[in-house]
């Protein structure tokens, strides 16, 4: 691409095909998809979620296993789900959308989605900040840090904010060139930190790895004030810590361009990597640190990497947030955007990169990213449980499929109901019965798939 | 020619993330000398790397 090419022809040719099903010439191999999956899943997430395994008392065992099994159904997931409506259709979720649940329920769901971004990309800059703050011995957040408790703290995350909504705002494809680049490095990174730090931890040959993984790394033992992880904690989060991407359907864009469906497998690559090795590691650099600092409760990944290996940790860290933080506000942007596309880019960027950065501020934002991953999931499940019915069912049963669209509908209530109602029964579930937030998406799932299908034959009896 | 010679570089830069690491674990290598290694391999990697990851980038793009 020109170097001078416009921002408005750049955004053109992002959207390219979103209107129509893509070209057999334009079709892309294993190779492809084996790349993108695996530098997607490399974040600066990972320098999140597996510390908190350790502070919530997962065991050795319990960790290994739910990892395993929770990552091979989220595969499966990719493959039989996301994959094969993919292949299938060669439509992005939003045009699917579009036809099935009306142009007003996609800018709705646009707006939600926006504001989830957000967060997730506040909670990166906020990673980012704790490795930018070391050259200034600035204060880290704890681990039961709700509101900002310094002003070194908040000046810091305000100059990562700024930058990251600045590049946001002009250099999306240079980012995401980067990101690619630095992807087989981070991974490098994150196991060489671990095996650097083992010996600190008592492991000096590969044979007393698992006796010290049990007794010292992950003792099921959870930290003060922290609830406990079990088997199916770590299963269920493994699984669903992307339900947005594979049974939420947002997946669909990328796997449009696969030449046959059997390609959703390779997002292996991705949880393996990133949502195996990656929280292991990062598990292992927390372990060590809450040993060497007699339980600190703070919680900061910039310091724990550069402690691990130094400068390379450090810029890791830096990286990982930042890299995940920037093309998460771009995409923000472009969803809020889709409200009135004659906003100028730059200033909604603008806007959504200052709400992200003040997000940003909160350290709860990093403390409960468990939480909100599982929640970030969940709120987009209903909508992918509505385009598998849409798909593959909802015809067998005499109903219309994509009934906006035939309808000339703007807003399909059956979606719009589906989506409430699935969401109003996980939070009674979760207020009534109990049941943990990582828990909610499976049984949302047949709810979904219920209500839609009564809801469908209802509203097109009409 | 030039392309080999900077995809050698940037695994060079590659080998020294991981490798003093392994070293340290077998304890043939103190830290310290690991996290200026690592450093150097981080540098490398980002001034070789870009030059011929994106170039293939946009080689496969056009094809």
């Amino acid at each position: 691409m020109k170097k001078n090419t416009s921002l408005v022809a750049r955004l053109n040719s992002v959207n390219e095909y979103e209107q129509q099903p893509i070209p057999t010439n334009k079709l892309k191999g294993w190779r492809s998809f084996l790349g993108t999956y695996a530098g997607e899943h490399t974040a600066g997430t990972e320098f999140v979620i597996g510390p908190l395994f350790v502070a919530h008392g997962a065991s050795a065992i319990d960790l290994v296993t739910g990892l395993i099994f929770g990552n091979i159904l989220a595969v499966l997931s990719w493959a039989f789900l996301t994959a094969k409506i993919a292949v299938k259709t060669r439509v992005t979720l939003y045009y699917l959308l579009e036809q099935i649940a009306g142009k007003r329920f996609t800018l709705i769901y646009n707006l939600v989605n926006a504001g989830l971004f957000c967060f997730l990309a506040g909670s990166m800059i906020a990673v980012a900040a704790t490795a930018v703050g070391i050259p200034f011995d600035m204060a880290m957040p704890q681990l039961t840090d709700i509101y900002p408790n310094n002003l070194g703290w908040v000046v810091t995350v305000f100059a990562v904010g700024t930058i990251t909504t600045i590049i946001a705002m002009f250099g999306f494809e240079q980012v995401s060139k980067f990101a690619m680049v630095a992807a087989p490095w981070m991974i490098m990174v994150f196991i060489a930190a671990a095996l650097a730090v083992l010996p600190r931890l008592g492991v000096t040959d590969l044979g007393s790895f698992w006796s010290v993984a049990e007794s010292t790394i992950w003792t099921g033992v959870p930290l003060e004030g922290q609830s406990k992880f079990g088997f199916w904690h770590i299963l269920f989060f493994a699984w669903f810590c992307n339900m947005a991407m594979h049974i939420g359907m947002a997946d669909l864009s990328l796997l449009r361009y696969a030449k046959k469906w059997e390609y959703g497998f390779s997002s292996a690559t991705g949880v393996f990597l990133g949502h195996f090795i990656a929280w292991i590691a990062s598990g292992i650099l927390y372990s060590l640190f809450l040993i060497e600092s007699e339980g600190s409760l703070t919680f900061a990944p910039g310091p724990i990497a550069y402690s691990a290996v130094g400068v390379a940790g450090a810029i890791c860290v830096v990286v990982a947030g930042w890299t995940t933080a920037n093309p998460t506000l771009y995409r923000a942007g472009l969803a809020i955007q889709s409200i009135n596309p004659q906003w100028k880019t730059w200033k909604v960027t603008l806007f959504v990169g200052l709400f992200t950065t003040i997000a940003a501020c909160f350290p709860a934002l990093v403390m409960m990213l468990l939480e909100f991953v599982a929640l970030y999931g969940l709120i987009l499940m209903p909508v992918g449980a509505v385009i598998f019915m849409d798909v593959y069912l909802l015809e067998k049963m005499g109903l219309q499929s994509n009934y906006a669209a035939v309808s000339g509908s703007s807003l399909n209530g059956s979606v719009a109901v589906t989506w409430l109602v699935t969401l109003v029964f996980c939070l009674l579930l979760n207020l009534v019965a109990g049941v943990e937030i990582f828990f909610l998406g499976l049984p949302g799932w047949f709810v979904a798939v219920l209500v839609y299908v009564v809801a469908s034959k209802i509203n097109q009896k009409k | 020619m030039k392309k080999i010679i900077l995809k050698l570089l940037s695994f060079i830069g590659l080998g020294l993330t991981i490798i003093p690491a392994i070293l340290v674990f077998s304890a043939e290598m103190d830290t310290d000398t690991c996290k200026q290694l690592m450093f150097l391999g981080t540098v490398l990697w980002f001034v070789t790397a870009p030059l011929w990851m994106n170039e293939k980038d946009a080689a496969s793009e056009e094809g």
